[in-house]
């Protein structure tokens, strides 16, 4: 394939960025607010001057301008209506036929396939049994993670009662909630240091993604979940035994079955030395672990890792919802795994292919149910725990992934909202104007771990508390009590082979 | 020095004899009888060195970070899987996968070997991995390889090639040194083929006298014929394959 010459290009800007005249007081603050160098102040006209074409819509400028004097909107294209060839396919393949290129995105599928969360709704107590107050009676957010017992044997002899069955290791967590997997390098370093804080003082745990695990976090590591990939970056002795659990990346729900990419202009010097690889080389994870080509080679891997770390942490595997996830998560289960992680096709990423990104994959809400009864059906649910993620937007989907048989639910671009992010899926291009998806110091140095911890642990509480109060109106006080609970979910809007997949009845019935 | 008899021992029990030892600062340890246990060495620390009699199993040193291991026959496939320091010696063959995004420590193995070898080896600053191969390799030898040394002497082959398909498949770092040549229709697309210079005869020579000095061999014998060095061609092969 040749490579194409850079021509000029037809694709017609995004969106429009408008400055108020009469607003601007020409701080100039938005010049260098916008990551992507959208605007400048032009000596000549006194004004802020917009290059429609570099805006993302991050809305950093909108958001910092002291005098709410700018304003981001579509760039409505006025195209000749088509409901086939929508404006964004048009676009693309003007890009395409420009570049040559394959179309790098970033964050989760954007395609308005049926999220089947709200097409569930929840059950409450009415008359025939009693709902609970959660402000005023007990309420047990906590679960714990990892393979459980198929029995439990007691010594009869002894007094007091002593446990003879030997537990597994366990991840306790106060919410059923953990950070998913988002790489050092992929996002920034007061990232990693905001969730590990919050993960921390929630009780829950932030997962370190692929790129390894900095210096300085090493003593936060008991609420640390380390991942090794592909790629093992940063992945040694120390950093497994660092981690309360360990989780081994086949997939993530963005981008099935391929390997990932991060460029070398977001391997800083910093993020070489967690990933211990030269800095400005693209660090390439291949797409599936060469020492796994088989069930039998994972669990070789999943023992690997248990050996290493001498049996005391739980091993888990990372999978991407795909066709087949049921029998999938069976010889993972087999393999040894202490629990699942199961990424929905919504799930995000630093950067993807859009034509995976957006068409590889099934939703999470299907492939949960499918899961959680192929292991009730083999008898194996308990020697595992699911934890779901790929979209989950609110507590009303946490408690709908639990009912429907999750042991907890994991959140990635949840939690970088929560840190400012606003969804431009532009992560790929390493100019993150929130400071979140880059490794330019001007930019990082823009978030405070402080006050990113503050925020993703008051999103915790609060959906905690909304949390309970579902639980109470549906009279269970705990959140274990309502795992797998389908009976108390109902679908509206769904066909009947959905609702036979989901488990659950129609709204009504 | 503690022999252990691995006769019918689960490789867990092993491990955990290794492992105790280990802990209590034996330097020496020799398995007699091993016979396909895995994860011998695995994550182990220090200075201890370990003689292996017997063929071990898969993942052998595997995430290992300092010891020595020596294996008297053949080995199994994943030695020294992202293994960080340390040095394992093989008298015989060995398998699939062979040092596996390995970041330090050396690999020696007279014999020949299995299928990609030297997988996504990387470096970083002192931490260097190297593989020495006296024998011949099979396909995708040195894929996607992001640094350290790989050297293929071919000694024991025959009039067929040195390595099979793919040699260097989306290499992106490090280097490799074959004696011998390798027909282009070999080559991944992703490598070059150079002649040495003086810096790589300083590395290579090093290496292939740690390599006699541990299986007996003529080094000069060895380096009577002339070698090849494979390189990347671009540190970042996939830099163009996108648009935004
Ligand atoms: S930040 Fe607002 S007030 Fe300041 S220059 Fe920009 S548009 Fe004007
Ligand atoms: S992390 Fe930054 S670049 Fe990525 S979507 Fe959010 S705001 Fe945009």
């Amino acid at each position: 394939m040749s490579t194409p010459g850079v021509m000029a290009t037809q694709v017609p800007p995004e969106f429009t960025v408008e400055i108020n005249e009469r607003k601007c007081v020409r701080c100039k603050r938005c010049t260098t607010e916008c990551g992507f160098e959208a605007l400048t102040y032009s000596r000549e006209y006194d004004a802020i001057v917009a290059d429609d074409a570099k805006c993302v819509a991050c809305h950093r400028c909108v958001t910092m301008c002291p005098k709410h004097a700018i304003r981001v909107t579509d760039n409505s294209l006025a195209y000749k209506a088509n409901a086939n060839f929508s404006d964004i396919h048009r676009k693309n393949i003007l890009k395409q036929a420009e570049t040559g290129g394959i179309l790098l995105t970033a964050m989760g599928c954007d395609r308005d396939y049926p999220v089947l969360w709200d097409h569930i709704l929840i059950d409450a107590c009415q008359v025939t049994n009693p709902s609970i107050d959660p402000l005023r009676e007990p309420m047990e957010l906590r679960t714990y993670i990892g393979r459980k017992p198929d029995c439990l044997e007691f010594d009869p002899d002894s007094d007091p009662l002593k446990l003879k069955t030997e537990l597994a290791p366990n991840l306790k967590l106060d919410v059923p909630v953990v950070f998913g997997g988002m790489s050092y390098g992929s996002v920034s370093y007061p990232v990693h240091k905001s969730l590990m804080l919050a993960a921390e003082r929630c009780g829950t745990f932030m997962n370190t993604g692929e790129g390894g695990l900095h210096r300085d976090f090493y003593r936060h590591k008991d609420h640390v979940i380390v991942q090794c990939a592909s790629g093992r970056f940063g992945v040694h002795e120390e950093y497994l035994n660092a981690g309360a659990a360990i989780e081994i990346k086949i997939g993530q729900g963005a981008k099935p079955g391929i390997g990932g990419h991060l460029p070398g202009e977001k391997v800083s010097e910093d993020v070489s030395k967690t990933r211990m690889i030269p800095a400005g080389t693209d660090a390439l994870s291949p797409a599936p672990h060469h020492d796994i080509y088989s069930i039998e080679d994972l669990s070789q891997l999943i023992y690997a890792l248990k050996e290493a770390t001498r049996y005391r942490k739980p091993v888990g595997v990372k999978v991407a919802a795909v066709h087949n996830i049921a029998a999938i998560c069976s010889g993972i289960v087999r393999a040894g795994a202490d629990y699942i992680s199961i990424d929905g096709f919504r799930g995000g990423t630093g950067a993807a292919p859009r034509v995976i990104r957006d068409n590889v994959g099934i939703p999470i809400e299907l492939a949960l149910a499918a899961v959680d009864d192929r292991l009730r059906q083999e008898g194996i649910r308990n020697q595992t725990s699911l934890i779901c993620g790929g979209g989950i937007r609110q507590s009303s989907d946490v408690i709908k992934a639990i009912a429907l048989g999750a042991d907890a639910v994991m959140i990635g671009t949840s939690a970088l909202v929560a840190l400012g992010c606003r969804v431009c899926q532009k992560c790929n291009t390493g100019k993150c104007s929130w400071g979140i998806a880059t490794q330019n110091p001007r930019l990082t140095a823009r978030l405070d771990p402080e006050e990113g911890a503050q925020r993703l642990t008051n999103l915790l509480n609060a959906w905690s508390h909304e949390t309970q109060e579902v639980l109470g109106a549906l009279g269970v006080n705990a959140i274990e009590s309502l795992r797998g609970s389908r009976e108390r979910l109902r679908g509206v809007g769904l066909d009947e082979k959905t609702l036979e997949i989901l488990g659950i009845k129609p709204a009504g019935r | 020095m503690t022999k252990i008899d691995a006769t019918d021992m689960l490789y867990r029990d092993l491990n955990n004899r290794i492992h105790t030892l280990a802990d209590r600062g034996e330097k020496h340890i020799e398995l007699r009888n091993v016979c396909g246990q895995k994860f011998i060495g695995d994550a182990l620390k220090g200075d201890v060195k370990i003689d292996i009699y017997g063929i071990p199993g898969n993942d052998l040193a595997a995430f290992m970070d300092g010891p020595e291991i020596e294996v008297h026959s053949n080995g199994q496939d994943g030695i020294g899987n992202t293994m960080n320091a340390g040095k394992v010696i093989v008298h015989g063959h060995a398998g699939d996968v062979i040092g596996y995004a390995m970041r330090g420590g050396k690999i020696f193995v007279r014999g020949d070997v299995g299928y990609r070898v030297g997988i996504h080896m990387k470096s970083y600053k002192d931490n260097v991995p190297y593989i020495v191969i006296g024998g011949c390799a099979s396909n995708f030898f040195g894929e996607y390889m992001a640094g350290g040394v790989m050297v293929l002497l071919g000694i024991n082959g025959d009039d067929s090639p040195i390595a099979g398909d793919y040699v260097g498949s989306g290499m992106h770092g490090g280097v490799m040194y074959i004696r011998g040549d390798i027909e282009d229709r070999y080559l991944g697309r992703e490598v070059k083929k150079l002649e040495l210079d003086a810096e790589d005869h300083r590395r290579l020579s090093e290496l292939v006298r740690e390599y006699c000095a541990h299986f007996g061999c003529d080094y000069d014998e060895i380096m009577a014929k002339k070698f090849i060095k494979l390189a990347p061609k671009s540190h970042r092969p996939y830099g163009n394959l996108y648009a935004h």
